[in-house]
């Protein structure tokens, strides 16, 4: 059973490195990535990838194909079977609460959560082990992003996968995450629930970091 | 690929043997007189083609010897002064001479179209002029002769030096504009053929060559030794059979009908054969001329694509090859296209041929595309290229479902702008005998015709014009929905 591991912290602190070394898009200066105990090198990550969903603010849509065609991408290509394509999507449509009939769109003619919606179906296409997310949710006002919010809480909870999740909202990786890690110049501040920072914060950081969380008093 | 246009090129060229190609220089009494040899070896039952104007006697030579013609219309004193470049060669001793070359020469057609000098009647007479001794006196005369004319070894620097004539203000003038600006008075002096038609046009005053300078220009045919035997005693047969006038005559009719043909068959009326039958209708030749500049245009703007978006792919992956193949075709579309066709002209296989200007203009329109595919793979958000990386697709995938596509639109507007930039450069292709709308531009460039040039050039600024609708409709099929916005 996969856990939700929130990676917070201020702009270029680090998180999205991390979630693109995992994906090996970047290479680690130091130390190595491990997937299930596998060490992620240049000649296993086109496999180690297929079993990542990875998934960037506003979906990274490819704009010359239709969202279907950007969703089951990977499954076609890899030649997996029509029906079977066809039955993932009405799934993953269901699941994200995606209209059918806008798999026929293409990325410009939907609305941001859409596209996020579609990014999100791509990155689960392939049922994937691992769901990275980097800032999905960053782009959206606040009613979509809280509706996706709920949405997201109900798919991880019901795939069970292991995600990493990025933001910079605390309240965000309060909702979703089992464990935060508060990220601070490339280095590990604190890690834990909300609870812990907020009662036993590891240096005085983790407390101003809080505090500039106005959002975070209503949850 | 290459092997392909290989077998394309030797297939071409085994189906030009079988037949005489007759080549003229790029002046209207060379034209006739290639009609004058087509109609002859026609007769003769021989399959015969004209290319016509081809060039100076350099190029056509050239043409002569690489094989691409079998035959062409030379002068005595041109073969000696400048071809061997033994001046004052007797008949016997050219000919020997030109057998070692591969080359054969038909005794002396019957007329001696020499260089001359010539001046406006009226300006002639106010000044006193009649021999070129009594240039002398007049350094203020302003002079335009050819740009051949200028560089030959019995032309103008010789000719001046001989008569002790210094001019401070020569410009080279092509042929036939050079006699407008005669006309209009603003140069005094060109160089002319003895038998050119204008003479008699404009009125003008041959200068009596007083010191004996130019050598004697007759007119006989060049051919290879491999001709086919019948189609040498065909054009041998011609030699005494065309005096000054009826060249004369023929030049004239030519420089008014514009029909070479036409004036051609003057010969054959004279010899109590029948006119040929010439269809002077315009609408099969430019026709014709728009089909050759289509497929000059096509098959070139084909390769380049072919070829071109590869290249274009490489460059666009940062690196000393991508430097390097930018550089390349870079260069390449700043050589002048003149320049570009004489340097390709000596290649062996190309000669004189449509080969010839299809690679020119397949080297011309490579920049365009070049540039814009490796700019359009250049300028994808790096999000979308991180994410196809991330999903695990490999890179030729990558290329092949992200990257071109989504660079599809800049690489059309590059294949475009070669399209265009080939309608307009296709009219050079003519200059080598490979036709399309050049061919009434640069035979009414050379006989000073407006309404030929015109024949060629509104048909091509049209397919220009044409050329940018279709590529605004292929956009529409061509560019995925999604990127149109």
């Amino acid at each position: 059973m996969g856990k939700v591991t929130a990676l917070i912290g201020p702009s270029g602190c680090g998180k999205s490195t991390i979630l693109r070394m995992i994906v090996g898009l970047v290479e680690p200066s130091q130390g190595e990535v491990q997937i299930d105990g596998a060490v992620l090198t240049k000649e296993n990550a086109l496999t180690l990838r297929r079993r990542i969903g990875y998934v960037i603010q506003d979906g990274g849509l490819f704009p010359h194909l239709t969202a279907g065609q950007n969703v089951a991408l990977m499954a076609r290509h890899l030649g997996n079977p029509e029906a079977e394509n066809a039955a993932r999507l009405k799934e993953l449509s269901a699941l994200t609460k995606f209209p059918e009939d806008g798999f026929n769109r293409y990325p410009s003619e939907l609305s941001g959560g859409q596209r996020q919606r579609v990014g999100l179906m791509r990155g689960l296409m392939l049922q994937p082990d691992v769901l990275l997310l980097d800032e999905p949710l960053g782009a959206l006002d606040p009613l979509v992003r809280h509706g996706l919010q709920t949405d997201l809480k109900a798919i991880f909870a019901q795939l069970q996968p292991t995600v990493v999740l990025v933001t910079h909202d605390m309240g965000e990786a309060a909702y979703l995450a089992d464990k935060i890690v508060l990220l601070r110049e490339g280095k590990i501040v604190q890690e834990g629930t909300l609870e812990d920072f907020q009662k036993r914060p590891a240096e005085p950081y983790v407390t101003e970091f809080l505090s500039a969380q106005r959002s975070m008093v209503a949850i | 690929m290459k092997k392909l246009a290989f077998i394309v090129l030797l297939a071409v060229s085994v189906f030009a043997h079988a037949q005489v190609t007759v080549g003229s220089k790029k002046f209207t009494e060379s034209y006739v007189l290639g009609e004058v040899a087509k109609r002859t070896l026609i007769d003769a039952g021989i399959k015969a083609e004209h290319k016509q104007g081809m060039g100076a006697t350099a190029i056509v030579w050239a043409a002569l010897k690489g094989g691409s013609v079998q035959a062409y219309p030379e002068y005595t004193g041109t073969i000696s002064e400048e071809i061997l470049k033994q001046p004052g060669l007797s008949g016997d001793a050219m000919q020997a001479e030109l057998n070692k070359l591969g080359i054969g020469m038909t005794g002396e057609l019957g007329f001696n179209d020499g260089y001359a000098i010539v001046m406006k009647k009226e300006r002639a007479e106010k000044l006193g002029i009649k021999t070129l001794s009594d240039l002398k006196n007049h350094p203020e005369l302003v002079a335009g002769p050819t740009h051949e004319f200028l560089v030959r070894k019995d032309g103008w620097v010789p000719l001046m030096a001989k008569y002790g004539v210094k001019l401070t203000n020569v410009k080279g003038i092509e042929h036939s504009i050079g006699y407008t600006a005669l006309n209009s008075g603003q140069i005094d002096l060109k160089d002319c053929y003895s038998t050119d038609a204008e003479i008699q046009k404009y009125g003008l005053t041959v200068l009596d060559d007083d010191q004996n300078f130019f050598p004697q220009y007759h007119a006989v045919f060049l051919y290879r030794l491999d001709t086919p035997a019948p189609a040498v005693e065909a054009l041998k047969k011609l030699a005494g059979t065309i005096d000054a006038t009826l060249m004369i005559k023929m030049n004239t009719a030519a420089g008014e009908s514009k029909n070479y043909e036409k004036a051609a068959s003057i010969y054959f009326e004279t010899k109590g054969k029948k006119a040929s039958v010439v269809d002077d209708s315009l609408a099969p030749k430019e026709v014709g001329w728009i089909g050759r500049h289509l497929f000059l245009v096509g098959v070139s703007l084909l390769f380049a694509v072919i070829i071109g978006i590869p290249l274009g792919v490489v460059a666009s992956r940062p690196g000393p090859l991508s430097s390097a193949i930018l550089g390349v075709t870079g260069v390449l579309q700043t050589v002048p296209s003149l320049a570009l066709l004489a340097l390709l002209v000596p290649i062996p296989f190309l000669g004189i041929s449509i080969w010839t200007a299809i690679l020119a203009l397949f080297l011309y329109s490579l920049l365009p595309i070049v540039r814009n595919t490796a700019t359009g793979i250049q300028n994808i958000a790096p999000s979308l290229r991180e994410s196809a990386v991330a999903l695990g697709l490999e890179p030729r995938a990558r290329l092949l479902k992200i990257e071109l596509p989504l660079a599809a639109r800049t690489i059309l507007a590059g294949i475009k702008t070669s399209a265009i930039i080939n309608v307009g450069t296709a009219t050079i292709a003519a200059l080598i005998g490979a036709g399309g709308l050049g061919e009434p531009i640069i035979s009414g460039l050379s006989n000073n015709d407006n309404n030929a040039v015109l024949q060629g050039a509104i048909p091509a600024a049209v397919l220009a014009i044409l050329v940018q609708v279709l590529f605004d409709v292929v956009d529409r099929v061509v560019i995925p929905k999604g990127l149109r916005v």
